[in-house]
């Protein structure tokens, strides 16, 4: 499995990760060669076997729809580089 | 009186409880100790001398007030990936630098109430991606035993604490073996409970279908005091079980006779290193010297796909989870881009190290369109037969017994260039994380490389929710043995 650089280059727009020439380059090498250690897998048979997401038997796990105290909203954008009036504040996404 | 620094948690207890000593005593001497080798270790980030100074006072006031607890006044370290409110929790990554998160993991508040002294945050790779500690953004932690070599990881902060008498227990996160490999490594006791048993709130995500927190502790015995503490139900995380705690000291002394082991063929594969393989053979036979009735060769023949299993599904889940680092709501945040989306992109980009980046990458193409299928969902249920295949073992083994690493500490730099060689580390010890199971790292002998001893690490893995049953093992196999009383050559 060999990938090449557009697809590294889409993958790290994917993954919103800018990337320097020489760490596309690394990853592109670096994640070709992992790939192609998972061609093992073609070779266990998986016909009607159901997937495991996590193992315990607990689905659909209700909470009681109970009123709490949140965190203090000054506490959690105090964290933030950006704020306006109790607001996260960004920049323009269409500018 | 004996070393300070040396002491289990339950013999501190027993020396507190005996007014021998106070915890202020313990905790100056575990500062101590880290003020005069953490230079050379690095096991710490973050050392918090003053909350520590004033948790032990508080701890020998409620023992003078009539408390009494196995933990009440007793040092620990936490590993950098679970929250403490007011305390910087760094992630070892520069994205977490300066972050100080507004509450408590659950976890680190039951060990507070506990009346735990925590000396201060360990170091660890990145995110806790890595096998060797070498990925922390801030520097290598260094192996106590030799200062050349790695202490493992991810934990490798928190298990070089313990091995050097920094911290007389620590706490790690074990997600493909990050509390298991260290512990080999360092010659410490490290455990990772059942998945679900202990709850990952204020436990920083990797992947959240295989994280777990354990313990490392200096025996046993006091693996198996931390477990009571930490374990239980909790309703700030939905994947916690809600079933019963036993007391884990229960079946401590109850001893192996009678009990069936098992011995997966595929764990002691011919390229294993010789003396690693030694080890684990006289641990073998020690433990049937004890009444075990030892089976080698058990199948687990899908064992050398769980490598690609768990280095598709935990990436695919961090890629998930690492989405909230986007400079905006908290962590590192580059701001003089074009616009919102460069600022995001550059963010990631100067804020991740090479690995988190690589594993980011890894997953988001697994679960890309066109390769989810290939990939993601193969994964998946290659995850379901291996589960099957323990399933199978546990029908007939009680336990099962092999190695935790292929090979004892490297040396630092050895593996950094080379990602899959260092994640072939690991390979003894995701398959444990991928079927959900509780495992164990005990101590099981040393091997001499140079004028060095390394320690070598046993591996016991158990059925889900039965860590009494690999404590039980753990500590009756640690009895014949004194490897515990050899300390490094610090």
């Amino acid at each position: 499995m060999s990938i090449d650089r557009e697809t590294v280059l889409h993958i790290a727009k994917l993954a919103r990760i800018a990337l320097t020439d020489d760490e596309i380059e690394l990853f592109r090498s670096q994640l070709s060669d992992i790939l192609g250690h998972f061609d093992v897998l073609d070779g266990i048979d998986t016909d009607g076997i159901e997937p495991t997401a996590q193992i315990l038997p607990l689905e659909n796990v209700f909470a009681p729809d109970v009123s709490r105290p949140s965190l203090p909203q000054a506490e959690v954008l105090k964290l933030a580089p950006l704020t306006d009036d109790g607001y996260l504040r960004v920049r323009a996404v269409l500018e | 009186m004996p070393e300070l620094t040396s002491l289990t948690a339950h013999a501190a207890a027993a020396l507190l409880r005996a007014r021998e000593v106070s915890s202020r005593e313990l905790t100056e001497a575990a500062l101590e100790r880290i003020g005069a080798v953490d230079g050379r270790v690095h096991a710490f980030l973050t050392v918090t001398a003053e909350n520590a100074l004033a948790q032990a006072d508080a701890a020998d006031q409620r023992r003078a007030a009539g408390e009494d607890g196995e933990l009440l006044g007793v040092p620990v370290a936490l590993k950098d990936v679970l929250i403490t409110d007011g305390v910087r929790t760094t992630c070892g990554s520069k994205m977490l630098e300066h972050f100080v998160a507004p509450y408590r993991g659950t976890v680190v508040g039951k060990l507070f109430d506990a009346g735990a002294v925590m000396v201060g945050k360990t170091n660890m790779d990145e995110f806790a991606m890595g096998s060797s500690t070498e990925n922390s953004a801030y520097g290598a932690t260094h192996n106590p035993w030799d200062l050349q070599r790695v202490p493992g990881g991810s934990s490798g902060g928190s298990a070089a604490a313990v091995a050097a008498g920094e911290a007389v227990y620590a706490l790690g996160s074990d997600t493909g073996g990050s509390i298991r490999q260290p512990a080999a490594l360092c010659g410490v006791v490290g455990m990772k409970p059942t998945y679900g048993r202990v709850s990952r709130f204020g436990l920083v995500a990797f992947a959240s279908s295989l994280d777990q927190i354990g313990p490392f502790t200096r025996d046993v015995r006091d693996t198996a005091l931390v477990l009571n503490a930490i374990c239980g139900h909790d309703a700030c995380d939905a994947t916690s079980a809600p079933v019963a705690v036993p007391d884990f000291t229960a079946q401590l002394e109850a001893g192996v006779r009678g009990l069936r082991i098992g011995v997966p063929k595929e764990y002691l594969p011919p390229d294993l290193d010789a003396g690693v393989r030694g080890c684990v053979d006289d641990a073998l036979a020690a433990l049937e010297a004890q009444g075990a009735h030892i089976e080698r060769d058990v199948p687990l023949p899908s064992t050398g796909a769980a490598l690609a299993v768990y280095y598709i599904i935990a990436p695919s889940e961090a890629s998930a989870n690492l989405a909230r680092y986007d400079g905006v709501k908290y962590g590192f945040a580059y701001q003089e881009g074009a616009g919102m989306w460069d600022n995001m992109e550059k963010t990631r980009g100067m804020g991740f190290g090479a690995e988190v980046k690589r594993r980011i990458m890894l997953g988001t193409y697994a679960l890309s369109s066109g390769y989810y299928d290939a990939y993601y969902l193969k994964a998946q249920k290659v995850r379901t037969v291996i589960r099957r295949e323990f399933d199978a073992a546990f029908a007939q083994y009680d336990a099962l017994v092999a190695p935790v690493t292929p090979t004892p500490a490297f040396k630092i730099g050895e593996k950094a260039d080379d990602p899959y060689a260092m994640y072939l580390n690991d390979v003894f010890t995701l398959p444990v994380n991928i079927a959900g199971l509780p495992g164990i790292s005990v101590p099981c002998g040393f091997v001499a490389a140079g004028a060095s001893e390394l320690p070598v690490g046993l591996q016991i893995i158990g059925k889900p929710f039965d860590e009494g049953t690999v404590l039980r093992v753990a500590r009756a196999y640690e009895q014949t043995a004194d490897w515990s009383s050899r300390t490094p050559p610090l």
